[in-house]
């Protein structure tokens, strides 16, 4: 399933904080999109799963969602969004329970998702008892459970430390390239754009427009950490960047 | 090949060793450069080693503890060490004479008619009345109490419209309205359910929608976002985020439920601690008075614990 964005216009009040978005968004890509803060990526985000409505423009899905597909767009937060009542197992199977699916199955697939990000000795611990990448890992695996169309990764990595960034980086390209799945992933990080996007779209600041859609070639698999291309590619990306994100860092908040 | 691993072995240690003196660089820089003083140089390296030792001469303060108290610690037998000392206070006093019998009964003579009174079977006569009232106007109060705090938490019309009169009704004190009950609801019972409901409903109403406005509302979001049904998002998120707040809400409804329940019995009941009490003091009667008042006592400390244990085992997952 393809998403085409076409003429997005989006204004808090007064405030524009997007103009005129025009993206196809391609099945089995991730797209990376970066700006300065307060440029409105979150926002484009939370248009894309309709969670907010845009003020002008319309977002289509494109082609049929893939077969046994739940919830064709599924979010992963920043802040893991997981229920501390529930075990790590019982936070997966929340998102599985309104689709009447049976006990076994439903098993079936927690086990899966939970094997498939390394999880499988922590289906009974609570999410207060794990670390913060675990915590994600366990919000991602939740993902994965209702088969995404779309994932909308909304700075996923960013409330970690840089060490387990890195880990989690790898498990993410290692679970693209076992299974690839279209990813909208939204981040301020240039690293990690570069380590994981096959697009990179550049906003400007506030109001955000496209300013640059680039794409990477090297395959995910291929790519390291301190790797020379990736880090002119990530040079690149900061020159142009850099004016805006200083630019951005000077306004007022509520101006 | 033996020899030659030996010394690799030591040679960590060595470099263990050595690790002290590796911060005084100038002084292995200048054996580098004449190794032929190096045996009288053998001594050399004691003289930086001093250095630290002279600091240390040159007396250290321990930074001082700024730390202590603010966090709770748990010291569960502090409560009955202050029960106790109370009521032996109050014992010896009366015993000596400092306190005037008139004033305070003994506290053994007090323990002797809470006996007679279980023994003479009038205990029961009285505590099941009032327990029945308790449970069942509590159990009104509250569950309607909290089934309104959810609905204004979750309804901004209904939130708009109910909130301001919650607000009329909590400072009116409901014993007032006893009479107008009793023209309600009849003499019987009812009147005395529909007060203590009446009591514990309007703390109910304001700790429950508190707590429903206090969830994570990105948890609600992740709940939106994965296209769980309205039901399903109060029932698994908002509910069980809510709870700790709606029990602590429970501890104070409860209470003033209990208060209620005496008010009650107090203005027309045959049976029932209220009236136990209301008894004893019209005849001035402070052993029986005070038998009434512990009972009241242990029934708030026991509804207390009561939560308490809920607590433990709703909100089992906060304590892990």
């Amino acid at each position: 399933m393809d998403i085409k964005l076409a003429g997005i216009h989006h204004t808090y009040g007064d405030r524009e904080v997007l103009r005129d978005i025009n993206l196809d968004i391609a099945s089995g890509q991730i797209v990376c999109i970066v700006g300065p803060s307060g440029c409105g990526k979150s926002t484009l985000l939370r248009l894309l799963g309709g969670l907010e409505r845009p003020t002008l423009g319309d977002i289509l899905q494109v082609g049929n969602t893939p077969e046994g597909c739940l919830n064709p767009l599924t979010y992963v937060f920043q802040d893991f969004a997981l229920l501390p009542w529930r075990t790590v197992a019982g936070n997966i199977s929340l998102v599985l329970e309104d689709h009447g699916i049976g006990q076994a199955e439903s098993q079936e697939i927690i086990n899966d998702v939970l094997a498939r990000c390394k999880l499988s000795d922590f289906a009974d611990v609570f999410p207060k008892q794990i670390s913060g990448g675990m915590k994600q890992r366990v919000a991602i695996a939740r993902a994965l459970a209702v088969n995404p169309a779309v994932m909308l990764m909304d700075e996923p990595l960013s409330a970690l430390d840089s060490q387990t960034r890195e880990l989690l980086m790898d498990d993410i390209v290692s679970l693209w390239t076992r299974q690839p799945f279209t990813a909208v992933y939204v981040t301020h990080n240039l690293a990690e754009a570069v380590r994981l996007g096959h697009r990179i779209v550049v906003l400007s600041r506030r109001p955000g427009e496209i300013r640059e859609i680039v794409n990477i070639d090297k395959p995910l698999s291929e790519r390291r950490h301190a790797d020379p291309d990736l880090e002119q590619q990530q040079n690149a990306l900061w020159q142009m960047m850099r004016d805006e994100a200083m630019a951005a860092d000077a306004e007022l908040i509520n101006a | 090949m033996p020899e030659k691993t030996k010394p690799e072995k030591s040679q960590p240690e060595n470099l263990k060793s050595n690790n002290t003196k590796q911060t005084f660089e100038p002084n292995s820089r200048m054996n580098t450069r004449d190794p032929y003083v190096s045996v009288p140089n053998t001594g050399a390296p004691n003289t930086p080693v001093k250095a630290p030792e002279q600091r240390s001469q040159t007396k250290g303060q321990p930074v001082p503890f700024r730390g202590g108290g603010f966090a709770p610690v748990s010291r569960p037998w502090m409560g009955f060490v202050v029960f106790f000392i109370l009521i032996a206070f109050l014992e010896a006093g009366t015993r000596i004479g400092f306190i005037s019998a008139l004033t305070m009964p003994k506290p053994s003579d007090v323990f002797n008619t809470f006996v007679e009174l279980y023994n003479s079977g009038l205990l029961w006569t009285h505590l099941v009345p009032s327990f029945t009232r308790f449970v069942i106007g509590a159990a009104i109060g509250s569950l309607m109490g909290v089934s309104l705090g959810i609905a204004i938490g979750l309804f901004s019309y209904v939130r708009a419209g109910l909130v301001p009169l919650i607000a009329a009704l909590f400072p009116v004190p409901k014993i007032a309205l006893l009479p107008l009950f009793v023209i309600w609801f009849g003499i019987d019972e009812a009147s005395k359910y529909a007060l203590i409901a009446f009591g514990t409903f309007t703390p109910m109403v304001v700790a429950t929608y508190g707590a429903v406005d206090n969830v994570d509302r990105g948890l609600i979001r992740m709940g939106q976002s994965f296209n769980l049904s309205w039901f399903s998002i109060v029932r698994k998120i908002v509910l069980p985020g809510a709870m700790a707040g709606i029990l602590s809400g429970l501890r104070i409804g409860l209470a003033i439920a209990i208060i209620l329940l005496v008010a009650a019995e107090m203005l027309g009941a045959e049976y029932g601690i209220g009236a136990y009490i209301l008894q004893a003091g019209s005849l001035y009667d402070l052993e029986r008075l005070f038998t009434g008042v512990a009972i009241l006592s242990i029934l708030g400390v026991l509804v207390n614990s009561a939560i308490g244990l809920i607590e433990k085992r709703v909100l089992r997952w906060r304590g892990v």
